[in-house]
């Protein structure tokens, strides 16, 4: 078993308390997700930055456990 | 020649160089594949490096970058991000920007 969407969900929180968090299964196979993040964190930052911090967040499993996460990051309007 | 120093000529000595999974005419990924799908698109003339040949490399360029996943885009030496950074900037029409600012379109 991969890894579930609160689980995900989870580990971006404790990263970015202020984030909304938005997880999509994409396949319903619990292998393939979409996540979307909006933080103030954000703010300021470069895409790469953002998508790095998220990574990050996750502490190394994207890449590996956590195989395909389609991932879109923004600041609150 | 470490991979890093490889890696290091590849990115510099090429305007637009991606790292995927396969090769443009056969990616091996849907990531890839959608990379690959938008730099088509933009037509844009770029190397592409197949990290499934080179264990090496495949590893490297993810220290290289900081970067967790492949595809990795490369322009102008500068690491622009992975498939999903390409598709928000091309929906953002900073892409296509990119491709005219630098000239990087295919001769007609």
């Amino acid at each position: 078993m991969p890894m579930a969407a609160e689980d995900i969900e989870g580990m971006i929180k404790a990263a970015f308390p202020d984030a909304v968090v938005e997880i999509t299964d994409l396949r319903g196979d619990g292998d393939h997700y979409a996540a979307r993040v909006v933080s103030e964190a954000f703010r300021g930052m470069p895409r790469v930055k953002q998508h790095q911090a998220v990574y990050n967040a996750l502490g190394g499993r994207m890449g590996g456990v956590l195989h395909a996460l389609q991932l879109t990051t923004a600041v609150p309007e | 020649m470490s991979a890093h120093e490889r890696i290091d000529e590849l990115v510099k000595n090429n305007d637009v160089v991606l790292f995927m999974k396969g090769s443009p005419l056969f990616p091996q990924c849907g990531f890839s594949s959608r990379a690959v799908a938008i730099l088509d698109h933009l037509n844009v003339e770029y190397a592409s490096v197949d990290v499934l040949q080179d264990m090496e490399i495949r590893q490297g360029i993810k220290d290289y970058s900081d970067w967790p996943t492949i595809p990795q885009l490369y322009v102008k030496g500068e690491f622009l991000g992975g498939s999903d950074i390409m598709m928000e900037m091309y929906e953002a029409g900073e892409l296509q920007e990119l491709v005219e600012q630098h000239g990087l379109a295919k001769a007609s």
